[in-house]
């Protein structure tokens, strides 16, 4: 049974984890911009990360049998820098026709700064001239409850649809009130400082299937690129049914990804059935 | 009203699954909580130690919502954006700003 992991760093990642991923069962994946362990020194620094997203990431995973997409953005930790973070929103227009490109992400908050607020905002603006799906990150541990709020009120007030964002890295404190308004939730499977594979199926349990998605977000950090199949193991080792393991992994993504005109549901359904 | 029982496994089976690896945890804690003892003690606590203790606390309650209880502990519960950010990480536990004397 194939699945989606619906958002993973390959820029960080080696060719081996691309094998990997095929050879558990992944046949899609999508790789939001994200900082870089360091803050970059200008937007052509930022012009090479996404050709590197929509050029070369896509081929290497072709090369597995994996369909690549993106989204792009300058990420909240270097958009506390409102020049650059500037420069760099009026870059990625000339991106977003690229084929693997399904949405402006991950946008959000790190420290619930001002800068990062307003750039969040201007980023909600760009998505609504262009009519992206967006990609949200949630700010780390502590900053968490707090920056989900912020973004939350945030979206609402600039009138975006909520099912049309997905709000990525949701915990046990945060989940209800992102489902509760309608928003889709990602769940990323972290060995310390997000949920483990255990507690994210615990949340599914108790908060249900509609709406939820689980990604490995493996980047350069302690994280795991196979920790999409890990939680797949742990509900089939609590007695979930196929069917749900494949709402999960597979059907709940394929709904949210596919409202972008560049995500191929039926390719990816047809591999994913193979 | 009726408790729903969400977990597909009966307590039992829940047991069988995870005690031993949960066991290992509690045992990591209080080896983690020893080490602490044993190292040199700064000039002042660390908060951080402090919230920890509260978080054992909240284990102890019999009451279903214990990690979202110790995350909400954990958290920032202030709510306005700050005008600036003092570094770009998080330690885990929400320490309000130090007051300048």
């Amino acid at each position: 049974m194939g699945y989606i992991d619906p958002h993973i760093h390959m820029i960080s990642r080696t060719t081996d984890d691309y094998e990997r991923l095929a050879l558990a069962g992944c046949v899609a994946l999508t790789e939001p911009a994200f900082w870089a362990g360091f803050d970059r020194s200008s937007a052509q620094g930022f012009y090479d990360y996404f050709r590197c997203l929509t050029e070369f990431e896509p081929k290497r995973a072709s090369q597995y049998g994996i369909d690549h997409y993106t989204w792009l953005c300058i990420n909240p930790k270097e958009a506390d820098d409102l020049g650059l973070a500037r420069e760099v929103l009026q870059i990625i227009p000339e991106f977003l026709s690229s084929p693997n490109v399904l949405g402006i992400g991950e946008i959000g908050l790190n420290k619930n700064t001002k800068n990062e607020l307003l750039i969040f905002e201007e980023h909600l603006e760009l998505a609504s001239k262009h009519n992206q799906p967006i990609l949200v990150h949630t700010p780390h541990l502590e900053d968490k409850k707090k920056g989900t709020r912020l973004i939350l009120d945030a979206i609402q007030a600039h009138n975006i649809p909520p099912h049309r964002v997905l709000i990525d890295h949701v915990e046990e404190h945060t989940v209800e009130m992102v489902l509760e308004k309608g928003f889709w939730a990602g769940m990323t499977l972290y060995p310390e400082t997000k949920c483990t594979p255990q507690r994210a199926v615990d949340i599914l349990e108790m908060y249900g299937k509609e709406r939820l998605c689980m990604n490995s977000a493996g980047d350069w950090g302690p994280s795991d690129p196979l920790a999409v199949p890990k939680a797949i193991l742990e509900m089939r080792r609590r007695g979930h049914s196929k069917m749900d393991i494949q709402k999960v992994t597979l059907q709940n993504p394929l709904a949210f990804l596919g409202q972008s005109p560049h995500f191929q549901t039926e390719k990816i359904l047809e591999e994913s059935a193979e | 009203m009726q408790k729903k029982f969400t977990c597909p496994l009966d307590r039992e089976s829940v047991l069988n699954l995870y005690f031993l690896e949960h066991r290992s945890k509690l045992l990591d804690i209080a080896a983690f909580l020893d080490r602490v003892d044993r190292a040199q003690p700064n000039e002042k606590e660390d908060e951080r130690l402090k919230i920890f203790y509260q978080a054992l606390e909240i284990l102890r309650t019999k009451k279903e919502g214990r990690a979202k209880a110790i995350l909400n502990l954990f958290s920032d519960p202030t709510q306005n954006p700050i005008p600036t950010a003092p570094s770009k990480g998080a330690c885990g536990v929400y320490l309000p700003p130090q007051k300048e004397d």
